[in-house]
């Protein structure tokens, strides 16, 4: 099987006043066609630094980055990216937004508005189209970067801590919308969070990191089918997972 | 980094607005503070404080200067000198500010200049400006211009430079070019700031006229005043005072105007 997403010995170093800083040393991971992966750990382990370099916004210091086998070199709208911060256009409406990379290809006019229209849709955002986003709930705000993403059918989702700001039952209304897109339209999905919840709700492998250095501490496979559902996350065999990746996330070995 | 401190309030700053609907309350005190202050003002002409006039010996000096055109003519004399250098300075710094916000050279060319000027106050420029430029407009035009000119260049390029680094990668990965992100990123994040900096530009043009207007001028408010210095013509003084006050205000109110319009999408914490 063909990795979508291929890091292979990717480090990242950054010169401080003492020497250098690592922040990722020598990681490598392979994220599967249509796979949906979780990545747990400690601020500042390089979860954030690790998916930018897929993003193209950061390049590694050595090592390399394939995407469908091809280096990565740049960002690009094949990979679309929501970041915890929302990073809407606070002068755009909902509807402009959306429409922001689609007016980056050469589609046209009409076929960019359906786009932008089905996509807004999709996230239950109609009725706030022409809303601007300082009018919208941190929810909506997400759901509309979101929307801002899907439109230019990306065919990765890279993710950094997209719900880490809002309250637990919006975080969990998300978390499930989020799935069924991804079930009906099977994109691969590299998701950062610091929730382990939502790290094994979402997933079908987790990514624990570690840091001082930033690296790969386990891998923790989460053997449940998909939809995913509220018994699921009441199941024993999800608390089971959940306390597999607590204990490797909360219980590492002092560096 | 290196940074220029931008000049007046961040435009995020709650306090630098009042909402539409100001309290009724608020309305009320200021017209209370007003008619207060013309009370007071009265009295102290009335007991005699040396010279002063009262109220309505300027309201009637401010219908003299009205009926024979003086007070018009003077004031479009400065208002054309203010707003040529204003809109010159404006234009100029612009440009400018965005060039030494996106490009690290031309910043590092241009902050030298920038910043050593900035600290000359314009009306220092004046003694040269007159030397060099003789005294017709030119000089006065210019040390508006300066004043102008400096003031919206460091909102501008503080402004491009604060531009929210994860709004320009929001815009990369969708695939905008760097001509994109400069125009459809960069210059609209930055507008609240660069008219900031006109506001504060155009305040200090309006404070650098008087000053100018003592280059030989033969009209403009600074002009009359200067003129009836000479008189002790202490009600012809106040009336420019006030024309000077209010037509200030009257600019500045218009720019807040046009601002509002223009970042109405801003985040008000
Ligand atoms: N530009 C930079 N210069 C120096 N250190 C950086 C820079 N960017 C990130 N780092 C450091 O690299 C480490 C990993 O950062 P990050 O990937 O953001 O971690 P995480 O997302 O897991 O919290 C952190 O310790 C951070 O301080
Ligand atoms: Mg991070």
């Amino acid at each position: 099987m063909n990795a979508k997403i291929s890091f292979t010995d990717v480090a990242k170093t950054y010169p401080v006043k003492d020497g250098t800083f690592t922040a990722l040393d020598r990681v490598s991971l392979d994220i599967a066609d249509r796979e949906f992966v979780t990545v747990v750990g400690p601020s500042g382990c390089g979860k954030s630094t690790l998916m930018s370099m897929a993003a193209g916004l950061v390049e590694p210091t050595s090592g390399g980055v394939l995407v469908d086998g091809v280096p990565v070199a740049g960002p690009g709208p094949d990979r679309g990216v929501i970041f915890q911060q929302y990073a809407l256009f606070p002068w755009l409406t909902v509807r402009k937004n959306v429409e922001f990379g689609l007016k980056l290809t050469d589609l046209p006019a009409g076929e960019r508005r359906r786009r932008a229209e089905r996509a807004i849709e999709l996230v239950g955002l109609s009725d706030f189209a022409d809303a601007l986003p300082k009018t919208l709930s941190g929810g909506m705000k997400q759901r509309c970067a979101i929307a801002r993403a899907y439109a230019v059918n990306p065919q990765v989702l890279l993710m950094d801590e997209p719900f880490g700001a809002l309250d637990a039952l919006t975080r969990v209304q998300l978390q499930d919308q989020l799935l069924d897109t991804w079930s009906q339209e099977q994109r691969t999905v590299m998701f950062i969070t610091h929730d382990v919840d939502e790290a094994v709700y979402l997933a079908r492998r987790v990514i624990v990191m570690a840091a001082r250095p930033g690296r790969i501490q386990q891998i923790i496979d989460v053997d449940l089918p998909y939809p995913r559902t509220e018994e699921m996350r009441l199941s024993p065999e999800f608390g089971r997972i959940r306390n597999e990746v607590w204990h490797a996330v909360y219980h590492q070995a002092p560096a | 980094m290196t940074q220029l401190t931008a000049l007046g309030k961040s435009p995020a700053a709650p306090a630098a607005r009042r909402g539409p609907g100001r309290p009724r309350r608020a309305i009320a005190l200021n017209l209370l503070a007003v008619v207060l202050g013309l009370i007071i003002w009265t009295l102290l002409a009335s007991i005699g404080v040396q010279g002063l006039p009262g109220p309505l010996q300027v309201a009637a000096k401010a219908g003299e200067l009205i009926a024979d055109g003086t007070l018009l003519d003077d004031a479009l004399a400065s208002l054309r000198r203010v707003l040529l250098g204003f809109l010159l300075g404006t234009f100029l710094a612009v440009p400018i500010g965005f060039l030494m916000g996106w490009y690290a050279t031309a910043r590092g060319l241009l902050e030298p200049y920038v910043q050593f000027f900035r600290t000359i106050p314009p009306l220092a420029i004046i003694p040269l400006a007159i030397v060099l430029m003789g005294i017709g407009e030119v000089p006065k035009v210019f040390v508006i211009f300066l004043a102008s000119f400096l003031s919206s260049v460091v909102a501008t390029f503080q402004g491009v430079v604060d531009v929210d680094k994860t709004l320009i990668n929001a815009a990369r990965v969708l695939g905008a070019s760097d001509r994109t992100i400069f125009l459809k990123v960069v210059v609209p994040a930055s507008t609240p700031f660069i008219l900031v900096g006109m506001r504060v530009g155009l305040g200090s043009a309006w404070g650098t006229l008087v000053a100018a207007e003592l280059i030989a001028a033969q009209e403009g408010l600074g002009f009359r005043m200067q003129q009836a210095q000479l008189y002790y013509d202490l009600s012809t003084i106040f009336v420019g005072l006030i024309a000077i006050g209010l037509l200030g205000l009257l600019m500045d109110r218009l720019l807040l105007l046009a601002e509002r319009r223009l970042t109405g999408w801003q985040e008000r914490r």
